[in-house]
Order: structure tokens, then sequence, then C-alpha cells
């Protein structure tokens, strides 16, 4: 495999069509939690029910369409090969939960990936959808077609007064978890960040790094999520988590501006060091390489970087993830063969933009 | 603190070990201590749902009046689990639980989802037109108060038609119901 066909295969389609505000907002993502009436969830445990959920989407969803939604391929984790499951997972395709029910875990994937339902995970039906940038209302309302189409085959648990019923109770009601994959060096950078996610936790909404444990933001990515299901409605949640990370995306670009005329030539030099370390060092930790990957995104949506495509943040985070690195180096490697692989390949993927 | 085995990774596993009075202090990184076999990291983080359910405290005043435990007594006859069980989990067996656990469910559903125990948003399709439209005149009924307040008597008026003509729909499906 060439790192083309590679990089095609690590990058989702969809990501690479812009979206609104897409310098700052990556993704918007919507997730529905959907149970069939009348079956015990998966986390019940027991299988027989559960294989018949499997075998019964299998034989009403597997190669359907829906509208620009082709093809949709079952996978199921009996299937797939532990570095299979660890590579859709890096792609946020299937969670790390789905990928232990070797029993009756499956996923129904679009071809554009775009669109990912997975089959007793938590609950039977988990609908994802992804739109690149800020396209929050795009995307549920795309994720309400979806959700209709299968509706049209299947009776979901619901009740009138709970709503969608769902396996766990921080689920219930709308079942619907929406959230936004943002970059936001300069607030970082300022230590503003400390001050904000307290604020935004006390409005119902959750701010959590996407790579990286604990508090810890890797590559400056943010997860900005609602955590109340219940008593709201889609559009409500969907309206509060907008003007949220409109905030947001108004602080970074204030906080941008500021560095910028504080500290215009350090911060200049301080990203094209990073650019330097990514396209030079022969050995690299995923921290480092996450910084150094925010710090050229930066440096391309201020002006300073050109030539240098910039979903290179998204895209590099996914690429150098150990699931990936395995599968392009098609073996096993320990953690230090890992550091040298990733910087190998960074450097490999920076030459070719400059190729183009 | 670096690592003391790799010496290469920042130390994040700090563990005291005292054999026969010996007291050792070890500091490793997560790596190594995996392959020290002091921990095993895998599935160690606590989910923000795991953080949540834990939280509910179990029904203190309710238990003090009675005699009997709902957590071995109360069980969803369903998919037979108990009330005990879904606390220790979280997680409910199947979507019976939700009635069978009722009595204790409204305190729970308060604290995670900022005092709500009523569903608001979408509605299958299958419920049928009955729901959708009840839920319908609800919405129409607080616009029709916001129009008031705001004066805008001409919408209040069209909106005053439309719930008019709702709650007819609703009353002629609920004759044909029961013909």
């Amino acid at each position: 495999m060439s790192l083309q066909d590679f990089i095609d295969d690590a990058i989702s389609p969809w990501l690479n069509d812009g979206g609104e505000d897409n310098d700052i907002v990556l993704s918007s993502r919507i997730r529905l939690a959907r149970n069939l009436d009348k079956v015990p969830f998966p986390t019940s445990g027991q299988e027989e029910p559960l294989t018949k959920v499997l075998e019964y989407m299998e034989q009403e969803f597997s190669g359907q369409s829906f509208n620009g939604f082709k093809d949709f391929q079952l996978a199921k984790m009996s299937d797939l090969e532990p570095i299979e499951k660890r590579v859709l997972i890096e792609k946020h395709l299937i969670s790390p939960n789905l990928a232990e029910n070797e029993g009756s875990g499956a996923v129904l994937i679009s071809k554009n990936e775009q669109v990912s339902i997975m089959v007793n995970e938590e609950d039977h039906l988990r609908l994802q959808i992804y739109y690149p940038g800020l396209q929050l209302k795009t995307a549920v309302d795309t994720a309400f077609e979806i959700d209709d189409w299968i509706e049209g085959k299947i009776g979901y648990a619901f009740d009138e007064e709970k709503g969608y019923l769902t396996s766990c109770p921080t689920n219930v009601g709308t079942g619907l978890r929406a959230s936004v994959m943002m970059h936001l060096p300069a607030l970082t950078m300022t230590n503003q960040m400390n001050q904000i996610v307290p604020e935004i936790n006390k409005l119902g909404l959750v701010v959590r790094g996407i790579y990286g444990e604990g508090s810890e933001a890797l590559g400056n990515l943010y997860q900005v999520s609602n955590q109340v299901t219940l008593g709201k409605s889609e559009e409500e949640i969907i309206q509060d988590l907008t003007s949220v990370v409109r905030e947001l995306i108004d602080s970074e670009r204030r906080s941008r501006e500021w560095i910028v005329q504080q500290s215009g030539i350090q911060l200049e030099d301080k990203l094209y060091r990073s650019y330097g370390i990514l396209s030079n060092s022969r050995i690299i930790h995923s921290k480092e390489a996450s910084k150094c990957l925010s710090d050229i995104r930066l440096a391309i949506d201020l002006g300073w970087i050109k030539g240098v495509s910039k979903t290179i943040l998204n895209e590099l985070m996914v690429l150098t993830q150990p699931g990936f690195l395995q599968h392009y180096a098609k073996k096993g490697l320990s953690p230090r063969e890992r550091d040298v692989f990733r910087a190998k390949l960074i450097r490999e993927r920076l030459t070719m933009e400059q190729e183009d | 603190m670096e690592c003391q085995r790799c010496h290469k990774n920042d130390a994040s596993v700090h563990y005291t070990q005292v054999i026969n009075g010996k007291k050792d202090e070890v500091h490793l990184c997560e790596e190594c201590a995996e392959k020290e076999g002091y921990m095993d990291f895998s599935n160690q983080h606590l989910s923000m749902h795991q953080f949540l359910t834990s939280m509910v405290p179990l029904d203190s005043a309710f238990n003090k009046s009675q005699s009997i435990k709902p957590e071995t007594t109360t069980q969803c006859d369903y998919c037979g689990m108990t009330y005990g069980e879904f606390r220790r989990k979280g997680k409910f067996g199947c979507s019976h639980c939700y009635e069978s656990f009722s009595s204790y469910l409204t305190p729970l559903l308060k604290r995670v989802h900022s005092g709500n125990t009523e569903h608001v948003g979408k509605i299958p399709k299958r419920i049928g037109g009955n729901l959708h439209k009840q839920r319908e005149v609800e919405s129409l009924q607080t616009k029709l108060q916001e129009a008031i307040q705001a004066e805008a008597f001409e919408e209040a008026a069209t909106i005053r038609d439309q719930i008019h003509q709702l709650k007819q729909e609703l009353e002629e499906e609920r004759k044909g119901g029961e013909a």
C-alpha cells in the first residue's frame, strides 16, 4: 500500500469538505442511542436475543443505501483482527467498548464513513454521523432522517414520559449526544481553558481532551458535548451547544490576535521550530508529535506556513496513533519502534505536501 | 519525576511497598508499571456515566421508613434484574426496568439531567399522530402565552386557531377510537 492510499484509508472522505468555522471546529458529531422494544439490553449479557438483533440488522441493512449514504457494510467484531478494530477505534467509527463485544457486537459503516451504526454496544443501536466544521443542525436533521429510515424496520423502545429508553440513565430521553471537536491552541497557551471549562460544565455541557488522559488535551484538541438528554428537545440541545461553541470560537480568535500582537516573532519562531522538528526528527513520542502538529496547524491558520493542507492536524493525529502505525507497518511495534516509525511517517507526509 | 525503570517517561504511578518492615518507594511510568505487573490500566478510566450513576445515594430517606430493602425485593418482571444489581452496574437490563424501578428513578434522573424528568424531544413515527399532536398543542400554548405577553395579538389569534384545530382533530380521533 502506498502512503497516499494509506492516508485515503486513514482519513474518512467526509473530513475534507470544509464546513463552517473549520479553522477552529474540526468536526461535528451527532450520536443517537436507540433500543429495540421487548429485547434485553446488551448490558444484560444475554447472548441469544442479542445475536438475533445482530442477524436482523445484517439481513435488513447490510449492503443497503440511504440517500447520499451508500452501501452500508456490516463488520462483526468476531471477524476483525485486533489491529483492524484498533484502527476503527482511532477513526472514531467504533468505541473501545464495542470492540470488546466479540459475541454479538458489529458495526454498519456507510461507504464514505460519515455514518456508522454500532450494533450491541451499550445500547442495541448507536447511530453516529460526522460533518466537517460546525454543522450541528445539518447533522441532527440528517441523523433524524436515518433514524426514521431505521425505525421503518424496527420498533424502538420508547416511553411517552421518559422518551427513548436507553441502557444507561444518562442517555434516556433524546438519546442524543452532540459534540464538536475544536482546536484551541491560543486559549490553551494563555491558560484560559482552566477557567473556561468549569463555566461550561455549569451549563450542562462537558469539555474534555480528545486524545490524552484526564484534563490533558493532546494536540490542543477538545471535545465539547451535551450531558443532559432529558427535558430538553434536540433543537434546544443543539442551540445551547452551538452558542457555547460560537463563544469559544470568538475567544479563540481574540486570543490568537492578542498573542500575535504581543509576541508575534516569538510565536512565529515557536511554530516554525515545531515544523523543523516534525520535518527532521528521527524519533518522536506521540505527545511531542501532537504538540508540534497543533503548532503547524496554527501557523497554517495564521497564514505563516503555506502549501500545507489544513487537514494535516486531524489526519496525522489519527495516523500516528499506535493502531494505525502498526497497521501501516504491517506488524506489531514496541513503543520505541513506534516512535521511530511515527517520525518517519510524519517526515514522508510533509515531503509529500511539498511535492504537490 | 522520571520513571525509575526506563528513565524516559514521566512517572505517573507512585507506589509504596512495605516488605518485612522495610519501606520502598517506587515511581514508574504507566507503561513500565504495567510491564512490572503493578497495575492493569486497560479499562481503568472511570467514565462520566459510571461517575454520575455511582453518585446517586441509595434513597436513604425511603429506606428508613421501610423495613424491606428495595435492593433485593424490587425486581424487573421482564428481565429479572433487581434494583440492587441496577445500582451496582448503573445500567438497566431492559426497557421494562424503567417501569419496574420507576418509584426510585425520579431522584436519579433529576440529578443526572439538571432536574428534568420528562422527555420533550423527538417521538417515533409509529407512536402515531396522537402524541405528536398533543405535544404540538403544548408547544403552541407556550407560544400563545409568549405572543400575549409581547402584545402580538394578531399572531396570538393565529396560534389560538391552530390550537383549536388540533384539539378538534384529537377529539375526533378519540371518538373514532371508541367507536
